[in-house]
């Protein structure tokens, strides 16, 4: 039974080995320290958001505002900074202004019964508009703690670097994996996403969880805008477009069920780790366009997809096959 | 009289927009018409509505069914650039408008097989089109913005008969057809039997799988329409911004015409109305003279009243305030309590 769990998983990362492998065969140079910082440092933001997608995946729902949250995190901390208030109380505001904003979602989604969708798709516009209302120019940011935060990386070998964006987005996937697998918090999430009625009547808190969900994912999405801001060096209200988009992709290729309920944070890293390294062999091929990374993207999403689902029936098939059974009548 | 009761919120609210862009910006609603064709305001919402309009006929029937189509605006750009390569290669009219048909119809077919036949959830299974899309269509027009100048396939963006503009007259032929079909056959029936319990009517002997894929083919037709109406009107294909985000107004759209996204009860009426209220709120905000930074914050707080009273929590709330109150509060009831109450019935 566990094997079955966690065959997603193991697909992802035999992927992720053998695209690694494909890379390594055609250019040797990107089996390095270097290569594999980078990978780390380029993707840190995306990671960052993907673990809260992951929880909201995991519990049945689905966040389309995180895109539109890291754009306004940054604009908002760049502009505050440029105003002369110091980065470390930009980035506590930012933080709680985008965990209150998620904390509101998760209420709307659980106490007026609407459909995630829905909601995080108004947060969407919401936090964009947001954004567009502060600035809509880019605002480069430049300061000594800035400078500092920047300069934490440790040395790899090769002039590899671990830098301090790349650390933060570990730790994320660290303090995720605990949150998700070893606490309280994470069972109730994995219980209302496999079923919310049985586990509300097994008493799981459905609205306490529901709320700190969201509220979670807000605070990752604005971990991830503070993580960007550190990147770019810039708050841009344009930037961070389709986000959420890739983070989903992340949580689907990472073995995650989007139905809910079955999956692990640890796959959403792989999964990440997958888009980085297309994007890495793109770069490194020069001659592909960079559009063929969708495509790409694409086409995992559609083999992980259809892998799951075939996971997912194989058990079946023995014993009850009702559920997915076509009616001869009705096909 | 039971259809304009259905269409009441919806109609009220257009026209409360309507008002209040008017009190705002004087002779909004002036029509008049020059060199032969419709002019003013409202027909420019009309025909700038066309898109979402379009993509709304489809998406209705696919939310009907319980689905939901992320894909139309890739579908918009795949086949904007394949139609502007055609147009551009001085192929005829017919086989343009054919081929680009054809290639909408293809990926509303692609995504309907892996929801009906592979049994994904529509969310992901059209995703996976939203994400590949915008690739293909780059990978069409070669990564540029491919234009061309070919004055009958602008007619589709441009011209206009009988003095209607075009875009308006596809919208309105296009949901009129369809509206046709679905309404006045079973098949309107059939759908929402499907949206409300897929095993049941399946159990029933309703060909649940055909009609999952007809829906979202037919909203890959929608989309390619719409995708050629943009394409003609600029004059060019813009792979990375044809249709971008629009899949998320045509939803808007349909959620506004009061269709439940867990499918069942729709109407394709109420969703072209629901894109003539975004496109109305969209011209407004301009004509006023507000920062269209604004354009998006009104936006979402339009969704957040309009969903918040028909959200099934509020909808109970307010009938049960209304039986008890009885008469008196439908006396004094205000707009928006009226509107809940419609819904609420």
């Amino acid at each position: 039974m566990i094997r079955n769990r966690n065959l997603p998983f193991a697909a992802t990362v035999l992927v992720f080995a053998g695209i690694y492998l494909l890379c390594v065969l055609q250019f040797p140079t990107m089996l390095s320290f270097r290569v594999a910082g980078n990978l780390l440092t380029d993707n840190a933001f995306l990671g960052v958001a993907a673990v809260g997608m992951t929880f909201v995946i995991l519990s049945g729902g689905i966040d389309l505002s995180i895109g539109a949250v890291i754009a306004f995190t940054s604009v908002f901390v760049a502009v505050l900074v440029r105003a002369g208030v110091h980065p470390a109380v930009a980035f506590a505001l930012a933080l709680t202004l985008s965990t209150a904003f998620g904390a509101v979602m998760g209420m709307t989604i659980h106490y007026l019964a609407m459909p995630a969708f829905v909601v995080t798709l108004a947060g969407m516009f919401l936090a964009r508009g947001a954004a567009f209302l502060i600035t809509t120019d880019s605002v480069p940011i430049s300061h000594e703690f800035l400078d500092m935060l920047k300069s934490l990386y440790i040395q790899l070998p090769g002039k590899g670097r671990l830098t301090f964006i790349g650390m933060v987005m570990l730790a994320t996937f660290v303090i995720g994996m605990v949150l998700a697998h070893r606490t309280r918090f994470g069972a109730n999430v994995y219980a209302l996403g496999g079923s919310q009625q049985s586990s509300e009547l097994m008493g799981v808190p459905a609205a306490a969880t529901t709320v700190r969900l969201y509220a979670l994912s807000g605070f990752l999405a604005g971990l991830a805008g503070l993580v960007y801001t550190l990147y770019t060096s810039a708050g841009y209200s344009l930037a961070t477009v389709g986000v959420e988009l890739d983070a989903i992709a992340a949580v689907v290729v990472g073995g995650t069920l989007l139905s809910g309920g079955s999956g692990l944070v640890l796959g959403t890293l792989f999964g990440v780790f997958i888009q980085g390294l297309i994007q890495t062999y793109i770069v490194f091929d020069g001659s592909l366009s960079s559009w063929w990374t969708k495509i790409a993207i694409g086409i995992l999403l559609f083999v992980f997809i259809v892998l799951q689902r075939a996971t997912l029936l194989l058990p079946r098939r023995s014993g009850k096959a009702v559920a997915f059974t076509p009616i001869p009548r009705g096909g | 009289m039971r259809k304009l009761k259905r269409l009441a919120p919806q109609i009220v609210a257009l026209v409360l927009v309507l008002f209040a862009v008017t009190l705002a910006v004087p002779g909004f609603l002036s029509i008049s018409v020059q060199n032969g064709r419709l002019y003013g305001s409202l027909v420019d919402i009309c025909v700038r509505a066309a898109p979402v309009a379009l993509l709304a006929i489809g998406m209705t029937l696919v939310i009907a069914t319980r689905g939901i189509d992320l894909s139309v605006g890739a579908v918009m750009a795949i086949t904007g650039a394949i139609a502007a390569t055609l147009v551009a290669d001085n192929q005829p009219l017919v086989v343009v408008l054919l081929v680009s048909l054809g290639i909408g119809l293809a990926c509303g077919l692609w995504n309907g097989a892996l929801v009906a036949l592979l049994d994904l959830q529509p969310i992901i299974a059209t995703l996976i089109l939203m994400v590949a899309g915008r690739g293909i269509a780059q990978l069409v027009t070669g990564g540029t913005i491919l234009t061309f100048n070919d004055p009958a396939f602008s007619f589709i963006g441009s011209g206009a008969l009988f003095g209607v503009p075009m875009p308006v007259l596809i919208w309105l032929v296009a949901g009129l057809v369809v509206g046709l079909v679905v309404r006045r056959s079973a098949l309107g029936l059939l759908i929402e039997a499907v949206g409300v319990n897929r095993r049941a009517s399946s159990l029933v002997g309703v060909r649940s799988r055909f009609l999952i894929v007809a829906a979202y083919a037919i909203s890959g037709l929608c989309a390619a329409l719409a995708g050629m109406i943009v394409t003609a009107d600029i004059h060019g294909a813009d792979a990375n911004n044809a249709g971008l985000w629009l899949e998320l107004d045509a939803i808007l759209a349909v959620v506004i015409g009061g269709t439940s996204l867990s499918g069942g009860r729709f109407s394709i009426t109420a969703s072209l109305i629901g894109a003539l209220i975004i496109q109305s709120l969209n011209t407004g905000i301009l004509m006023s003279g507000w920062p269209p930074e604004f354009n998006l914050i009104v936006k979402a707080a339009a969704i957040v009243v309009i969903l918040t009273l028909q959200s099934p929590t509020v909808a109970t709330a307010l009938s049960g305030l209304r039986a008890t109150f009885g008469s008196a509060s439908r006396s004094n009831s205000h707009e928006p309590t009226g509107k809940a109450g419609a819904r609420a019935k």
